[in-house]
């Protein structure tokens, strides 16, 4: 417990000297305040928004937005890529097509989603799903296709139908690079959501980015990274915990004591 | 129990597997296939627990029990999500219900104690116990090994044979045992099939009627030993002179 303490202080070091070096060139005025204002300022100005409420719908509507592109990604994911993954003719049919979509970058689908659904919220949302969806299925796919054919003859030993060798074999084997998807799905999540409010929203996190360069408030903006950022690791963290609880089995170097 | 008739499964051109195999188990009986590398005898066992389908021939299993045939692989094939009790229960579509049959088995294998432990936690030698134990949970009618261990140091072997042959005196279980190790089957078999040639075909049967638990320095033993030596030999040698030609 006291060299877990002891870690975390090492990691503390180089961050906290940061903040204190940037607190004081600020205050000596060092630097000019209008392009980056001190941490306590910018401290200020989100316990400002704060108070005011206006944070907690920024922050409520760019959640939403991510999880609910979130969800529908990843259960398209799961959905095609457990198709994909198991049956050879899916394999066949789905993937050559959804190789090519993936060779198209994400953002570009932004002006066509924009005239096909407008500027609302269905946009956003198609855009963010679209984005989580590929490493979420790649690693699906990728998962299932690498289950041990030894554990699967175990299976058909005792006569398990399909359903039984996907629940009680496939799914769990292929459930740390399932995991290892939804992850870095979780993170392009946060990246489109930025790219979809800087494009146009009249709220969220990233419309916050817009508003402080439009009025020159660079203490917004950076209020703006922070709150990404601390949301960002926040979900992260919390899947994390998800895959270390679900994959103590693993004998690997993370398990190692 | 077990019939095979003329039963023949061929790869590359008719190179590898084998044909032509006929052979029956009785209840009870520990029946040892052996043979060289590549005779098929592996194949052989594939295709007796249904992973792999004959070309032609009939299998016949007289089945007294639900489950048909348990099998035990050359590695214990354990789930590594599960605990040793899951895995031995893995063949249960309720496992929960079943704990009594785990803790029967797992007792019989001697691993009682690590009922929770993760396969990671398991040295190879428990984990090819739990692997029996895992087999024998769904009492099969009949158990087939493959070459169960071939893949553990000599001393965990001979202990694992022994133990073997305890849950035979215990459970009178029917087996069908894969070896390369002529010392192996001679120690644990009631009957033994030599395979020779590629594909394989019968080349001897040794009926070993010395009663079991049976001295791994019994002198008796040493004669079988030199006459399936001197088949698998001779039939190396043929094989040897037709890759020179």
């Amino acid at each position: 417990m006291k060299s877990k303490l002891n870690l975390i202080g090492l990691g503390m070091i180089l961050p906290v000297l940061l903040i204190a070096i940037w607190e004081a060139a600020a205050r000596l005025g060092w630097i000019e305040s209008y392009l980056l204002p001190a941490p306590t300022v910018v401290i200020e100005s989100i316990i400002e928004m704060a108070q005011e409420g206006t944070l907690w719908a920024h922050v409520s509507i760019t959640l939403y937005r991510v999880g609910a592109g979130f969800l529908i990604g990843t259960a398209a994911a799961v959905f095609i890529g457990a198709a994909v993954g198991y049956f050879k003719k899916a394999e066949h049919l789905l993937d050559p097509i959804l190789q090519a979509f993936r060779s198209i970058p994400s953002l570009a689908w932004v002006p066509l989603f924009l005239l096909w659904m407008g500027i609302g919220e269905p946009s956003k949302v198609t855009l963010i799903a679209v984005g989580v969806f590929f490493p979420v299925y790649l690693n699906i796919v990728s998962g299932i296709q690498g289950v041990d054919r030894k554990l699967i003859e175990v299976g058909k030993v005792y006569h398990f139908n399909s359903l039984q060798l996907v629940r009680r074999i496939i799914l769990p084997a292929s459930l740390p690079s399932f995991l290892v998807g939804i992850r870095s799905g979780l993170g392009l999540g946060w990246m489109f959501v930025v790219a979809a409010e800087l494009l146009g929203a009249s709220e969220g996190l990233g419309y916050l980015l817009v508003l402080g360069q439009n009025t020159s408030s660079p203490e917004l903006i950076i209020a703006s990274i922070i709150l990404f950022a601390a949301l960002g690791k926040g979900t992260d963290a919390l899947l994390k915990s998800i895959e270390s609880r679900s994959l103590k089995w693993q004998d690997n170097l993370q398990n190692a004591q | 129990m077990l019939t095979v008739k003329k039963a023949s499964r061929l790869f590359k051109d008719g190179a590898a597997g084998f044909k032509n195999i006929t052979f029956t188990v009785q209840k009870g009986e520990i029946v040892g296939i052996l043979g060289t590398s590549g005779c098929g005898k592996s194949t052989l066992l594939r295709v007796l627990s249904g992973l792999d389908h004959a070309d032609s021939g009939t299998i016949h299993l007289n089945d007294g029990s639900p489950s048909g045939a348990g099998v035990i692989f050359q590695e214990p094939r354990l789930m590594p999500w599960l605990s040793v009790e899951d895995n031995v229960l893995f063949g249960f579509k309720n496992p929960s219900k079943y704990r009594k049959q785990a803790a029967h088995y797992l007792s019989l294998v001697g691993l009682s104690e690590f009922a929770g432990a993760l396969p990671r936690d398991l040295s190879g030698g428990m984990a090819q116990r739990t692997a029996i134990a895992r087999a024998l949970a769904s009492q099969p009618s009949v158990l087939l090994l493959d070459e169960p261990f071939s893949a553990l140091d000599a001393f965990t072997k001979m202990q694992l044979q022994d133990l073997l042959l305890d849950i035979w005196q215990e459970e009178k279980t029917t087996m069908v045992m894969v070896t390369h190790d002529i010392d192996e089957a001679l120690h644990v078999c009631d009957r033994v099939i030599v395979l020779s040639g590629q594909p394989g075909e019968i080349a001897a049967e040794f009926k070993i009627s010395q009663p079991k638990p049976r001295s791994r320095s019994d002198l008796s033993l040493a004669t079988y030993k030199e006459k399936i030596f001197s088949i698998l030999e001779y039939s190396n040698t043929g094989l040897q002179k037709y890759s020179v030609r």
